[in-house]
């Protein structure tokens, strides 16, 4: 019993390690732009590959390395990081009723690893049932997911800070970094609500900009989301 | 080590963790308010896409409204293969390929 559990968990981690192999092709050039990207804000070396271990998501780090570059205060890099991860509470409590049954340390574990790539990449294991026999072991797959692109992020991370300037400028690799969202944005716009809180929060971040310590990206994205809220309760009326 | 800077990356850490428990400690002990369940959906949505638009528009502090600005026309193609496609790796290589392509016409900004 206990070598076949034992069996069941590999399957489900290499199975993990399967599905996230593509999302690699995509998250490695980025782990590189951002270790190449922090030197360039004036990070070290193992302060670069410290913030990709202890912080481990990539908006944010790019958007971290930025605000130091420009010296702003702790307390603004600090929430700017906390609005431009709020998004992952709702992956968060995607999970939740999934991950209701295990143990606290697993929950911890999977809670770090919860990135926008990982949580894309497990929901269809959600969605399929679960083993007909035995205990569910689906979140094997999601460690399986999440190691993954931890390792990946880490290597790239390494590998962007060592070749640092040798990568050339002409390339505009950094443009990765607005592609990327917007390939995450637009799919994402099926509802006029959801265009409400874009178009808001695409003008206010224009007509903010100038604030201090890009305080207007803050600004930005809470009219955007305040805008959506009240589109969406207007057009319920109707 | 710049200490400053590891106890700058262990609050980001922290608060991003925080954020990531924050359902799946809570699910069971308090229901979620309902209007945070209304306006979770649009948080990735508008915090993206303040961070896109002034990539794509802003030049320094001044907007760039111009044919010749070839990350706006390079993004703006992106975002019309997101749309039809769905596929992030054909919208940042097309996104990539538009970018060269034009700064190979109009030269580097």
């Amino acid at each position: 019993m206990t070598t076949e559990i034992s069996t069941r968990r590999r399957r489900e981690f290499l199975g993990g390690v399967r599905a996230v192999l593509p999302i690699l092709l995509g998250v490695a050039p980025f782990g590189m732009i951002y270790g190449a990207l922090a030197r360039d804000a004036g990070l070290g070396p193992a302060e670069a590959q410290a913030m990709s271990s202890i912080v481990f998501a990539g908006s944010a780090q790019f958007l971290i390395a930025g605000l130091i570059k420009i010296n702003a205060p702790a307390f603004i890099i600090v929430a700017s990081v906390v609005v431009i991860n709020l998004r992952h509470a709702l992956y968060s409590a995607s999970m939740a009723p999934r991950l209701s049954g295990l143990r606290w340390p697993v929950k911890i574990l999977i809670a770090y690893l919860l990135t926008d790539e990982a949580y894309a990449t497990v929901i269809p294991r959600y969605r399929e049932r679960a083993d007909p026999v035995g205990p569910d072991l689906r979140h094997w797959h999601f460690l399986g997911v999440g190691v993954s692109l931890w390792l990946c992020w880490q290597a790239t991370t390494a590998l962007g800070v060592f070749l640092g300037s040798a990568i050339p400028a002409a390339w505009q690799l950094d443009f990765t970094l607005p592609l990327t969202f917007i390939a995450i944005v637009v799919p994402g716009i099926r509802n006029r609500p959801a265009l409400a809180a874009a178009v808001v929060a695409g003008v206010v971040s224009i007509l903010a900009f100038g604030l201090e310590f890009k305080l207007g990206l803050i600004v930005a994205a809470i009219a955007g989301i305040v805008a959506g809220g009240l589109a969406e309760r207007v057009l319920a009326r109707e | 080590m710049d200490l400053n800077q590891l106890l700058l990356f262990a609050l980001a850490g922290l608060a991003t963790f925080l954020i990531r428990l924050s359902f799946i400690a809570l699910l069971g002990r308090m229901a979620v308010p309902v209007w945070v369940r209304r306006i979770l959906p649009y948080v990735p949505t508008a915090a993206l896409t303040a961070i896109i638009v002034p990539e794509l528009l802003m030049r320094g502090d001044v907007v760039f409204l111009s044919l010749s600005n070839t990350r706006l026309i390079a993004g703006l193609l992106a975002c019309g293969v997101a749309w039809r496609t769905k596929n992030a790796f054909l919208t940042i290589g097309a996104g990539m390929v538009a970018l060269w392509v034009l700064t190979a016409v109009v030269g580097r900004e």
